[in-house]
């Protein structure tokens, strides 16, 4: 492994805690074990939720809260709380809660961890657990006026439902929160230029300040965790992926299923394989990184600006050798379990003279976009200790990913659980101090320099690669069916942060319960944090450099 | 006309020599190269129209409009490279008010369709929407899914659909084409009952389901009702 050592020392500290001493940790609070394969597993008693998680964050040091899953099975409910270290993510645990099948209650992890709030909201949502003791336990994702629970047993799919349009109130209507302030309410959304997508947010506003934003999402919301689990493992989940994180980011997302079923089946991905895998993955990022940018600049600078065809261009220019390799712009579907589709376009010489062409110019457009924008002095007013967001905040809210590095958070699973063939190969992890606006945009522009340095590590690896070794796919059975009652979590190092998958399989060829950990849903819970008390402007940037997908958000 | 002439009093001889010049094409005055252009119909307004239309087929103002993963490619095509401006339609505005054609570039869902439907309900006439891609033709991938509208046709009115998922910048650049042809020559959408429409909460049928809503939603509240169980 050729990275640099991490300059941290109290990364080296980490102390690893095998299950019985966590086990003996939490003592009498545990009631039995459902271990998966990815970590132990202690099932616990729904009113102890706050007391076990405390401990595991206080004295074991699990302070990341990946994803709150949530299912309903013949006999019960069962919430499971996925934890991992900061510091070291190969080391997990998760809690098991079962909840009674009449009336499922479990107590709010929401006090522990902030992030629980939406992750129990969601919950609630689809399966129907409530959650004693949590701040606000309303749907998050379907309209409030929905009938059942869509992804519990006995939801009927074909019932009538109603959808109401309140915000045909008027939106600026007057607002008073207490009896001195004189506050006005401002929808912003669902339909708006700067929400990127189809974002609500509700912001209460005292004069120009933001006294309170709350967003309202689900206006995306096309059951991808159902499309999934009515999928077979083998083909049919795999184009799914793509759409979650759209903005180019296709193969990082299928990444994300690939790692977690080939875990799951036990599947071997020859070397070759991984070495295109971590090429397209990272073409991807340039691509969605490039997108980040050029609506930041869009949001911050103005209307189509020269910023925004740049990198549009220089997007256009990732997305022309991503079709050349997988024959699609934008949806690729190019991984299958064990490998990729196919080789890389022949000729190979061309398609390699053509990466480093790309390769090449990049660092002169970056040097550019240095020049237009982060060297600019009034885009600097707007971004410099603007959308504060301190790395406990980042991490009490599960944030990841650029979001997370641009507040001083060393954490990347390139890096810190790797896969793939980043471990072989040389480059860094960045990380900025800023914990503002700026901060996130620079991370993401040197990221996409770090990105075209593993581009061209492994060109050079696949130009040598022996013309007789070049496996492009394992040998995978044609129909997949891992064993009962098994279980995983795996998560990747996506665009926008830690894209895991949670699986349940039950002994056919499609999954029980498919729960998709996104990050731009965890990401996009610290705008009240970075936005309160800001100017309205500052919400507009704190919300660009979030960067996120509502495609990922609703899932 | 000069003062020494009687004005000319017998209306009838004029309207009917104007009329047979028009008619019968004789005249010079009357063969312009404009005339050329809108062939020799008599009516005036007819060519008034023609000429409109044109001009909205020539100048169309897009409505800045992303919902999902097409509004991507959306992006790509009003961008560099593939420039939709060429065509004399790319220019993105952000207010429905201002925009002639809505290109919807995404899958719609139930908590979506009732604010898109607002959007275009503030889009002023004449009005044109192009789907973009699969689900706003059926759902298309996510035609099974508990939440999704079967296609946007179930709420707006389409004229063109553009299949793919997504479709290539070329496709739409080809849609959008297709709208102006169809627009400079004066055809629409068919005018059809949507099966979902914004209605107030007080008009709805009195079934279970609003009987069982009547105190989460005000009477004069603005719903959307879905019958799931009839999409196709």
């Amino acid at each position: 492994m050729s990275l640099e050592a991490p300059d941290t020392p109290e990364t080296d500290a980490v102390t690893e805690h095998d299950p019985e001493e966590l086990a003996a940790l939490l003592g009498d609070l545990v009631v039995g074990r459902d271990d998966h394969l990815n970590a132990p597993g202690f099932v616990i008693r729904p009113d102890t939720v706050q007391e076990t998680l405390s401990i595991l964050k206080e004295q074991a040091g699990y302070d990341h809260l990946s994803v709150v899953s949530a299912q309903e099975y013949e006999n019960r409910y069962e919430s499971i709380y996925h934890l991992k270290k900061f510091d070291d993510p190969t080391q997990e645990v998760s809690v098991v809660v079962p909840a009674d099948k009449d009336s499922p209650v479990s107590e709010s992890a929401e006090p522990v961890f902030r992030t629980a709030d939406w992750h129990e909201r969601e919950a609630y949502d689809l399966i129907g657990i409530e959650y004693d003791d949590h701040p606000d336990l309303r749907r998050i994702l379907l309209p409030e006026t929905w009938q059942g629970h869509p992804l519990s047993m006995d939801y009927d799919k074909d019932q009538p439902q109603i959808a109401s349009l309140p915000s045909h109130v008027n939106p600026i209507q007057e607002h008073h929160m207490d009896d001195e302030s004189d506050t006005m309410f401002l929808n912003i959304g669902p339909h708006h230029p700067a929400t990127h997508g189809v974002l609500h947010l509700k912001t209460v506003l005292d004069g120009e300040q933001v006294v309170d934003v709350e967003s309202d999402i689900g206006y995306l919301h096309r059951c991808e965790e159902q499309m999934a689990q009515n999928g077979t493992y083998r083909h049919q989940i795999m184009p799914y992926p793509d759409r979650w994180d759209y903005i180019s980011a296709g193969l990082l997302n299928e990444w994300a299923y690939a790692r977690a079923a080939e875990d799951l089946a036990d599947i071997e991905v020859p070397e070759y394989a991984q070495v295109i895998r971590t090429m397209g993955a990272e073409m991807c990022r340039i691509a969605a990184h490039m997108l980040a940018l050029a609506t930041f600049a869009l949001d911050v600078n103005g209307d189509f600006t020269a910023t925004f065809m740049y990198a549009i261009n220089d997007r256009e220019r990732v997305q022309n050798l991503l079709e050349d390799l997988t024959g699609q712009r934008l949806m690729f579907n190019y991984f299958r379990l064990g490998g990729v589709v196919w080789d890389l376009p022949e000729p190979r010489e061309e398609f390699f003279s053509k990466t480093r062409d790309f390769l090449d110019q990049l660092p002169g457009s970056v040097e550019e976009y240095h020049n237009l924008i982060t060297s600019n002095e009034i885009f600097q007013m707007r971004t410099i200790d603007t959308g504060i967001l301190p790395p406990e905040v980042a991490k009490d809210y599960g944030a990841t990913g650029p979001v997370a590095r641009g507040s001083g958070v060393d954490y990347d699973l390139r890096r810190d659980d790797p896969y793939g063939y980043y471990d072989e190969l040389d480059w860094d992890v960045i990380t900025e101090d800023g914990c503002d606006n700026y901060s996130r945009l620079l991370v993401r522009m040197q990221e996409v320099e770090e990105s075209a340095k593993i581009i061209g590590q492994c060109i050079d690896l696949l130009e040598d690669w022996p013309e007789e070794e070049r496996n492009i796919q394992a040998n995978v059975p044609r129909t997949l069916k891992p064993d009962d009652d098994t279980e995983i979590y795996r998560a990747v190092e996506a665009a926008k942060g830690e894209l895991g998958i949670y699986m349940r399989a039950d002994g056919t060829d499609k999954p029980a319960r498919f729960k998709i950990r996104s990050p731009c849903f965890s990401n996009l819970q610290t705008l009240p944090e970075m936005a309160n008390g800001e100017y309205i402007p500052d919400v507009i940037a704190a919300l660009g450099s979030l960067d996120i997908v509502l495609g990922e958000v609703d899932r | 006309m000069s003062s020494d002439q009687p004005f000319i009093t017998d209306e009838s001889r004029v309207v009917t020599e104007t009329r047979d010049a028009r008619m019968t094409g004789q005249g010079d005055r009357f063969n312009s190269r404009l005339r050329e252009a809108f062939g020799s119909s008599p009516f005036i307004l007819t060519k008034f129209d023609k000429f409109l239309n044109w001009c909205r087929g020539s100048s169309m103002f897009m409505l800045q409009f992303g919902i999902a993963c097409c509004s991507i490619e959306m992006m790509h095509t009003y961008a560099v490279k593939h420039d939709l401006d060429r065509f004399g339609s790319g220019v993105p505005r952000a207010s429905p008010r201002q925009a002639d054609v809505m290109i919807v570039p995404g899958t719609i869902v139930s908590k979506f369709a009732p604010r898109m439907k607002r959007v275009y309900d503030q889009m002023p006439e004449p009005k044109f929407v192009v789907g973009m891609g699969s689900c706003t033709i059926s759902g298309g991938p996510f035609q099974e899914g508990y939440n999704v509208i079967k296609g946007a046709e179930e709420v707006i009115p389409i004229d063109i659909h553009v299949p793919g998922c997504p479709p290539r910048p070329e496709a739409l650049v080809y849609g959008v084409v297709k709208l102006q042809e169809r627009v400079a020559n004066g055809e629409a959408a068919p005018v059809t009952v949507k099966p979902y429409e914004l209605e107030q909460f007080s008009d709805l049928e009195k079934d279970e389901l609003v009987e069982k809503l009547t105190d989460q939603i005000d009477e004069d509240e603005l719903v959307m009702r879905y019958n799931f169980a009839d999409s196709p």
